[in-house]
C-alpha cells in the first residue's frame, strides 16, 4: 500500500477535518500538561472502575459521536436540497450515510443508553457497583477504541461505503476494493464483544445483587427494560459476532461465505445481519421505554399504571423481536408463505407497544404534572412515537412493502422511531439524571429551547419525507433531477436538519452554562423522586450507599420518604465497605485490541499479532492477579458521609 | 454478614462459599448461554451452506473416518476425566485434582493434534477455505471449536500452576470449577459437531 493510499486525499473537506483533528490532539495534550492534569486523568478516569464514572465516560462518547452522525447527517442533507447537486459526489455520499448510519446506531445511541445504565442501574437497585467491576471497565474501554477505529476511517485508509448493513456482495471484495468494509467489520467487532459483556455484566448485577426486599416485581421500570436488553444482548450479539467474523474471512481470507461464486450465499448475510438487526434496534428501545417510565411517573407524581401489564409487555416485545427479521427484505424473494408469517409477527409487536403506551396515558392521567424539560421529552415521546408505529405496521404489510421498500418513506419511520425513541429518551434521562451525574441540574430555560427547537426540528426534517417516499424518491440516491417534484420538500426537511443541529447546539452550551452557573442540587432529591438513586447524595460518593437500603415496595424510596421521611443512616450501623481496586489493564488491552484490528483493517498481518499477543498477555496477567480490593474503614465513610450531605 | 449466613456458607461446596464465586459461576453460565448462540449461529450458518460445494468436494468424499472417531474418542474421554477432578476436588485431595487436570490436558491436547492432521490431509487434497462455501463454513466451525479448545488447554495450564502456588482455596476451587463448566460445553458441541457436520456428511 502506497502512503498516498494510506491517507485519504483529494477532498478539501478531508483536508479541514485533518487539520481539525491535529489542532484538536494537539490542544488536549497542552490542556493536559499545562494544568498538570495526566496524573489525574489516568488516576480518576483511564483506570476507573467505578459505573459512575464509566457511564460518563460513556454519555461523553455518546455525544461526540451525536456530534460526529449528526454533521454527517447535515452533510446529506445539503447534499440533497436542491437537485443536481454538485456538493458530495456519489462515492463520498454512499461513504457518508454509512457512517452516519453506523454511528448513530452503534456509538452514539447504544453508549448512550448503556452509559445510563451504568450510572443508574446499580443506584436503582440499592447495589454498591455492579457484579464485575473490571470486566465493565473492560467493556467500555473496548467500545472506545472500536469507536475511536472505526472514526479514524475517514482520513486513514477510506470509510466504509456499503451502508450500514453491508449488504454482500456489494461489501465483498467483489465490489469493495478498498480497506473501508474492513473497518466496518473489525471495529464493529471491537465494540460488540465490550456490549456482550456488558450484556452478561448487568444481567448478573440486576439478579444477584437487588437490595434484600427488591423483588423482581418491586423493582423500577427502568431495572426491568434494562434486564430484557441485556438478555436480547446476550443472544443477539453472537448472531454478529459470528457474521462480522464470516464478514472479516470473506474479505481478509478469500473464503466463500457470501460471494458469488463457488457456492456463497449473499442473502446468509442479509439474514444473520437481521437477525441481529432487528433485536438491536429493540436494545436501543427498551430501555428508552424504560426512561420514559421513570420520568412519566415522577413528574405525574404517580405510580406507573399497569406495571405488571409493562413488564409482560416487554417480555413479549422482546420475543417477538427474534422472529421478525424477515420484514427487512420481504422484497428480496421469500415468497409469499414466508412473507406472510413475518408480516404477521411484525404486526403482532404493535400489541405490546400499544399497552405500554396506553399505560403511559393512564399513567399521565389525573396526575399533578410538571413540565419538566425531561418530561417534555416524553410528552412529546407519545405522539411523535405513534407516528412511527403506525407508519412501521404499514411498511409491515408485505405486498405494500414493494411500494414503500427502500424509499424515504422507510427514512421517514425509522428516524420517528429511533430518534422520538431512543434519541428522545436520551434527552429526557440526560436531563433527569444530570443532578446525579454531576450535582447540578441542567438549566431548564436552555432545556426548553432545545427541546422545542429539535423536536419542531424533527418533524419538519422528517414528515416530509414520507410523501417524498411515496413520491418515489430512493433512500441512498446521492442527487436527483429537476422536474420531479421533489425539491420543496427536500428545501423543508434540509431546514428542520438545521433547526435539530441548533437545538443540539444549545444543548452543549447548556452544559457549559449549568456547569458553571447552574443550580447546586444540595439534597440529593431534586425532582422529588421515586426510586434509589435519588437516596443518595449528589453526585453519590462513590460506594453509592453507606449502609444497603431495604425495600418494602414498589417505589423503594417514595415510600421510605412517606413511612420515615427519607433514608435515614445511623451511624453506628456503618460497617467496613469493601471496594474494588481500579486497574490500567481494561484500557491498555484495549489499546491492544485497536492495534490488532488496525492491524487486521490493513492486513499487516505481523502488527496483528502484536497486538493478539498483549491481548493475550493481559489476560494471562488477569488470572494471575490477587487483587481482593480493598476496605473503606468506618471513621472514612463517617467523614465522607458529612462532607457529601453537608448540605442537607 | 449475619451468623447463619456465615453458617450456611460453610455447607456449599469450596467454589460457592464466597458472594464473589457465585456472582462469577452465575457469570459464566450467561456467558455459556451467549456461546450456545454463537455455535447455534455458526451450524445454521453450515447447515445453509453444506450442500453448495461449488467446484469442490462434497462432504461424503471428503471426510476422514478414521480421524474423526479417535478425535471423539479423545474428547469424551477428557471430559470424563474433567469429571473426575471435580470429583477430587470435593473429596479435597489435591494431588488427585491436578493428575486428572493434567489428563484431561493431554488428550484435548491428543485431540488438538488430531485435529490439525485431519485439517492438513484435507489441504493436501485441495479442499482449502477458500474452495466452496461448504468448505468455508466447514473450517470455521470446526475451526472455531478447535480454537475454543486450544484456549481451555491454555487456562488450564495456568490454573493448574496456580494450584500449585496457592493451593485449594475458595478461589483456586472456583477458577477449576469454572474452567470444568467450558470444558463439558465444549463437549457438548462436538457432540453436534460430530452429529450434524460428519455424521450426516458421510449420509448425505
Ligand atoms: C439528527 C438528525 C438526523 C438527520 C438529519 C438524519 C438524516 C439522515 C439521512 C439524510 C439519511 C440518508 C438517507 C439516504 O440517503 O438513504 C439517514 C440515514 C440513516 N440514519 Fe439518520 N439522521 C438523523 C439522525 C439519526 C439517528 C439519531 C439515527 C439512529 C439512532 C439515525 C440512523 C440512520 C440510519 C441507520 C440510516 C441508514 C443508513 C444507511 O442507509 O445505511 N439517524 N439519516
Ligand atoms: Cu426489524
Amino acid at each position: 500500500m502506497k502512503w498516498s493510499e494510506f491517507f485519504v486525499t483529494g477532498e478539501p473537506l478531508i483536508y479541514a477535518a485533518d487539520v481539525a483533528i491535529v489542532l484538536t490532539m494537539v490542544g488536549i495534550v497542552f490542556v493536559l500538561t499545562y494544568f498538570k492534569k495526566w496524573k489525574w486523568l489516568w488516576n480518576e478516569w483511564l483506570t476507573t472502575v467505578d459505573h459512575k464514572k464509566i457511564g460518563v465516560m460513556y454519555i461523553i462518547c455518546a455525544v461526540l459521536m451525536l456530534f460526529r452522525g449528526g454533521v454527517d447527517a447535515l452533510l446529506m442533507r445539503a447534499q440533497l436540497t436542491a437537485p443536481n447537486m454538485k456538493f458530495l459526489d456519489a462515492q463520498h455520499y454512499n461513504e457518508i450515510f454509512t457512517t452516519h448510519g453506523t454511528i448513530m446506531i452503534l456509538f452514539m445511541a447504544m453508549p448512550f443508553i448503556i452509559g445510563l445504565m451504568n450510572i443508574v442501574v446499580p443506584l436503582q437497585i440499592g447495589a454498591r457497583d455492579v457484579a464485575f467491576p473490571y470486566l465493565n471497565a473492560l467493556s467500555f474501554w473496548l467500545f472506545f477504541f472500536g469507536a475511536l477505529l472505526f472514526n479514524i476511517s475517514f482520513v486513514i485508509g477510506g470509510s466504509p461505503d456499503a451502508g450500514w448493513t453491508a449488504y454482500f456482495p456489494l461489501a465483498g471484495n467483489e465490489f469493495s476494493h478498498g480497506v473501508g468494509n474492513n473497518y466496518y467489520a473489525v471495529a464493529l467487532q471491537i465494540s460488540g464483544i465490550g456490549t456482550l459483556m456488558t450484556g452478561i455484566n448487568f444481567l448478573v448485577t440486576i439478579l444477584k445483587m437487588r437490595a434484600p426486599g427488591m423483588t423482581l416485581m418491586r423493582m423500577p421500570m427502568f431495572t426491568w427494560t434494562i434486564l430484557i436488553t441485556c438478555v436480547l444482548i446476550i443472544f443477539a450479539f453472537p448472531v454478529l459476532t459470528v457474521a462480522l467474523a464470516l464478514m472479516t474471512f470473506d474479505r481478509l481470507f478469500d473464503t466463500q461465505f457470501f460471494t458469488m461464486a463457488n457456492g456463497g450465499m449473499s442473502m446468509l448475510w442479509a439474514n444473520l445481519f437481521w437477525i441481529w438487526g432487528h433485536p438491536e434496534v429493540y436494545i436501543v428501545i427498551l430501555p428508552a421505554f424504560g426512561i420514559f417510565s421513570e420520568v412519566v411517573s415522577t413528574f405525574a407524581g404517580k405510580r406507573l399504571f399497569g406495571y405488571k401489564a409493562m413488564v409482560g409487555s416487554i417480555v413479549g416485545i422482546a420475543f417477538l423481536s427474534f422472529i421478525v427479521w424477515v420484514h427487512h427484505f420481504f422484497t428480496m424473494g421469500a415468497g409469499p408463505a414466508v412473507n406472510s408469517a413475518f408480516s404477521i409477527t411484525t404486526m403482532a409487536i404493535a400489541i405490546p407497544t400499544g399497552v405500554k403506551i396506553f399505560n403511559w396515558l393512564f399513567t399521565l392521567r389525573k396526575g399533578k404534572i410538571r413540565f419538566t424539560t425531561a418530561m417534555l421529552w416524553s410528552l412529546a415521546f407519545i405522539p411523535n412515537f405513534v407516528i412511527g408505529g403506525v407508519t412501521g405496521v404499514m411498511l409491515a404489510m408485505a405486498a405494500a412493502d414493494y411500494q414503500y421498500h427502500n424509499s424515504y418513506f422507510l427514512i421517514a419511520h425509522f428516524h420517528y422511531v429511533l430518534i422520538a425513541g431512543t434519541v428522545f429518551a436520551c434527552f429526557a434521562g440526560l436531563h433527569y439524571w444530570y443532578p446525579k451525574m454531576f450535582g447540578h441540574i441542567l438549566n431548564e430555560r436552555l432545556g426548553k429551547w432545545t427541546f422545542w427547537l429539535f423536536m419542531i426540528g424533527f418533524n419538519i426534517c422528517f414528515f416530509p419525507m414520507y410523501f417524498l417516499g411515496l413520491m418515489g424518491m430512493t433512500r441512498r440516491m446521492y442527487t436527483y433531477s429537476d422536474g420531479l417534484g421533489w425539491t420543496p420538500l427536500n428545501v423543508v426537511a434540509t431546514v428542520g436538519a438545521v433547526l435539530m443541529g441548533i437545538g443540539f447546539i444549545v444543548l452543549c452550551y447548556n452544559i457549559y452554562y449549568s456547569a458553571r452557573y447552574g443550580e447546586r442540587d444540595m439534597t440529593g432529591d431534586p425532582w422529588n423522586g421515586r426510586t434509589l438513586e435519588w437516596a443518595t447524595a449528589s453526585p453519590p460518593v462513590h460506594y453509592n450507599f453507606p449502609v444497603t437500603p431495604v425495600v418494602e415496595d414498589l417505589d423503594a424510596y417514595w415510600v421510605m420518604k412517606k413511612k420515615y421521611g427519607g433514608f435515614h443512616v445511623k451511624e453506628e450501623d456503618l460497617k467496613p465497605i469493601h471496594m474494588p481496586s481500579n486497574s490500567g489493564r481494561p484500557f491498555w488491552m484495549s489499546v491492544a485490541f485497536f492495534v490488532a484490528g488496525f492491524g487486521l483493517v490493513f492486513k499487516w498481518f505481523a502488527l496483528a499479532i502484536v497486538g493478539a499477543l498483549f491481548i493475550v498477555l493481559g489476560l494471562i496477567l488477569r488470572s494471575f492477579e490477587d487483587d481482593d480490593g480493598y476496605y473503606i474503614p468506618v471513621d472514612e465513610i463517617k467523614r465522607m458521609e458529612r462532607a457529601a450531605r453537608k448540605g442537607a | 454478614m449475619g451468623e447463619a449466613a456465615h453458617r450456611y456458607e460453610e455447607t456449599l461446596p469450596l467454589e460457592y462459599r464466597t458472594q464473589e464465586s457465585r456472582l462469577n459461576i452465575l457469570g459464566f453460565w450467561i456467558f455459556l448461554g451467549a456461546e450456545v448462540a454463537l455455535f447455534a449461529t455458526l451450524f445454521a450458518t453450515y447447515l445453509v451452506l453444506f450442500q453448495r460445494t461449488g467446484s469442490g468436494p462434497t462432504a461424503g468424499e471428503l471426510f476422514e473416518v478414521k480421524d474423526v472417531l479417535i478425535e471423539t474418542l479423545l474428547l469424551l474421554t477428557s471430559s470424563f476425566t474433567c469429571g473426575l477432578a471435580i470429583f477430587e476436588m470435593r473429596r479435597g485431595r489435591m494431588s488427585g485434582l491436578i493428575a486428572w487436570l493434567l489428563v484431561t490436558l493431554l488428550l484435548g491436547a491428543g485431540f488438538i493434534t488430531f485435529e490439525i492432521r485431519e485439517f492438513i490431509h484435507y489441504v493436501h487434497e485441495g479442499a482449502t477455505m477458500q474452495t466452496s462455501a461448504f468448505l468455508s463454513s466447514f473450517f470455521v466451525l470446526v475451526g472455531t471449536h478447535g480454537a475454543h479448545v486450544s484456549v481451555g488447554i491454555g487456562w488450564m495450564i495456568l490454573i493448574i500452576i496456580q494450584l500449585l502456588q496457592r493451593g485449594l482455596t475458595a478461589k483456586t476451587a472456583r477458577k477449576v470449577f469454572i474452567v470444568s463448566l467450558y470444558w463439558h460445553f465444549l463437549d457438548v458441541v462436538w457432540i453436534f459437531i460430530f452429529t450434524l457436520v460428519y455424521l450426516l456428511g458421510m449420509v448425505i
